[in-house]
């Protein structure tokens, strides 16, 4: 029978909670971390937060009768305690997938993190993992090239990738950069890389750069025999400057460029990586601004959402942070978000933080970069947590070297070589790392200067946003 | 401090990528890294070239790549075969990851005169 218009305003519950809805494989899925305000029920609370981020507002209108609603709308269908923490609990919401365009995380996100955030009913609001259905993955174009050709490109195997963050990140000429650059990749770098603060300032116009840093990876791939590259930074005020930047990195002969995905959004994200399939080119995603969103454990974004969100808009390696350095990160929640970058199939996994099976069809995968205050004497848990597909990023740990840039990334690369053929070998790295590291330095003045250097640096600071557990 | 010894006119600065920066591996050693290979359940792979074609992502297969094969010995008998044959070329060992489609390692055992 036809629904009858009745003006006023109901409560969310008696549209939005359904605890006896069973989502379908094609439903995208969230799971909320909501700390409501005084008083208000749980359900309520959840089904205003489905409502809110699909097709409610706050009073019933006349034009909700045109269309199938129920069809439309977003389900709360279930509610959890959250362990440890009293204050707040999780919703799990289910969305049709009709709500939503086709290869657009920027509609996705405009839904799932819009106006909800700001609900006066919550007192904070933390959306902690989406399952994307696979129907709706094999929308999306996904990462340029994929570890496997990254690989093949590079003539890289059975080694994590060893870069460099160039330094001071602002405020050297063109000409200096170059040089920087270059005395890295000399010494047994594969990648060095541009500050995600350097776009096109006046002390540096981009192309300029583009052209030193390309000499640069030419003398030294033809010294060392190995191939190189720069991450370019083509992050630029507008998508047409941008692209720009993209094109000419491209014609100069570079391999591989760099984008900020947060602070350059998520349409310019998705079109330069969609850009960077078509011309062959790899793309290595920079994160700024993730720690506003995902640093808080009871309002933002999780970062393993932000994590499946650069999967899809596309990108071939993502900072994830290094567990052992010095910036923040829960050692397993960061081995649930590289899982979630590289792997195929991820199961849900609570004790990683991970809420849902995300199943990435044949979408590629993305290379985790740890970068941040780490060093050689870092080398081998890096290793052991990251394993060969990830890119160790090592900017001070290089460029403070004693002897320089050279020696600095040689004694990374002795380092990283040695603690590969340790683990091949059968060795415990994160116990054994001190005697791997003292023996390979033996036949590396390198990386004996290096380990005297670094040997009292330790960043041990408890972590701000740990996985939620009863212990807490 | 110390310069750092390397430069476009002299060879030995050429590198051969993985383990190229350590000192040559002992015959245990390689025994050690092949049986890895095996472990992790890849095909051992023979490829040797000319030192001036190295920088090619192709270089001459020895013989098909060594399907199945998990005998340490004979996949060092192989590399000792193909280095016999081509005594002035590299020869290098993959591990074919199938499933991957892509090399899990790949190690450069013989140099010949670097260019």
């Amino acid at each position: 029978m036809a629904k009858v218009y009745d003006a006023g305003v109901k409560d969310y519950r008696d549209t939005y909670w359904m605890p006896d809805y069973t989502p379908l494989e094609t439903d995208i899925l969230a799971c909320f971390k909501v700390t409501p305000q005084e008083g208000v029920p749980r359900e309520e609370i959840a089904a205003a937060v489905a409502a809110e981020s699909s097709t409610g507002t706050w009073t019933t209108v006349w034009t909700d009768l045109l269309t199938d609603l129920d069809h439309y709308k977003g389900r709360a269908y279930a509610i959890e305690d959250v362990p440890g923490d009293d204050t707040c609990f999780y919703a799990f919401v289910a969305y049709p997938i009709d709500l939503f365009e086709e290869g657009s995380v920027v509609n996705v996100m405009t839904s799932l993190v819009g106006n909800v955030f700001g609900f006066k009913a919550l007192r904070a609001l933390r959306l902690e993992d989406i399952r994307f259905p696979i129907a709706y993955v094999m929308t999306c174009n996904g990462p340029p090239q994929g570890i496997q050709m990254e690989r093949d490109i590079l003539n890289k195997y059975g080694r994590p990738l060893l870069g460099c963050t160039i330094k001071p990140k602002l405020g050297l000429s063109a000409k200096n950069y170059g040089r920087a650059c270059y005395e890295g990749l000399r010494g047994g770098l594969d990648f060095t890389k541009d500050d995600e603060n350097i776009n096109s300032q006046p002390f540096m116009r981009w192309r300029a750069r583009f052209d030193f840093v390309q000499e640069a990876i030419v003398k030294a791939e033809a010294e060392t025999g190995e191939r190189k590259g720069h991450y370019l930074n083509v992050t630029a005020p507008t998508a047409d400057e941008m692209m720009k930047r993209a094109e000419y990195a491209k014609e100069i002969g570079s391999p591989i460029i760099m984008h900020d995905y947060i602070t350059g959004g998520w349409s310019a994200n998705t079109q330069l990586a969609q850009w960077c399939q078509d011309n062959g080119m790899l793309l290595h995603i920079h994160r700024a601004m993730h720690a506003v969103l995902d640093r808080n454990p009871h309002h933002g974004i999780h970062f393993r959402v932000l994590t499946k969100i650069l999967r899809l808009s596309g990108g071939d390696h993502l900072h994830s942070g290094t567990v052992v350095g010095k910036l923040e990160g829960d050692r397993e929640a960061t081995l649930g978000w590289i899982d979630i970058m590289r792997d195929s199939f991820i199961k849900e996994d609570r004790s990683r933080g991970i809420f849902f099976d995300q199943d990435w069809g044949s979408m590629p995968g993305v290379i985790p970069v740890a970068s941040g205050g780490i060093h050689v004497w870092h080398m081998p848990a890096l290793v052991n947590i990251f394993g060969d597909d990830s890119c160790l990023q090592f900017g001070g740990g290089t460029l403070g070297h004693p002897w320089g840039n050279a020696a600095g990334a040689a004694a990374n690369r002795v380092a990283v070589e040695a603690c590969v053929e340790a683990r091949n070998s059968g060795r415990e790295l994160e116990k054994e790392g001190k005697d791997i590291l003292t023996s390979a330095a033996k036949h590396s003045p390198e990386l004996a200067i290096a380990m005297e250097t670094w040997k009292e640096i330790k960043f041990e600071f408890d972590t701000v946003d740990k996985i939620d557990a009863a212990h807490k | 401090m110390q310069d750092y010894q390397s430069s476009l006119g002299n060879a030995e600065s050429r590198k051969f990528e993985t383990f190229s920066y350590l000192p040559t591996l002992t015959a245990e050693q390689m025994r050690v890294q092949i049986q890895y290979i095996v472990d992790k359940g890849w095909n051992p792979s023979v490829e040797h070239t000319e030192p001036q074609h190295a920088a090619g992502s192709y270089w001459y297969m020895w013989k098909l790549p060594m399907f199945g094969e998990t005998d340490v010995d004979a996949i060092l008998q192989e590399i000792e075969n193909c280095h016999a044959a081509h005594p002035d070329n590299h020869v290098r060992l993959l591990g074919l990851d199938n499933f991957a489609q892509c090399a899990g390692t790949s190690m450069v055992i013989y140099r010949g005169q670097t260019v």
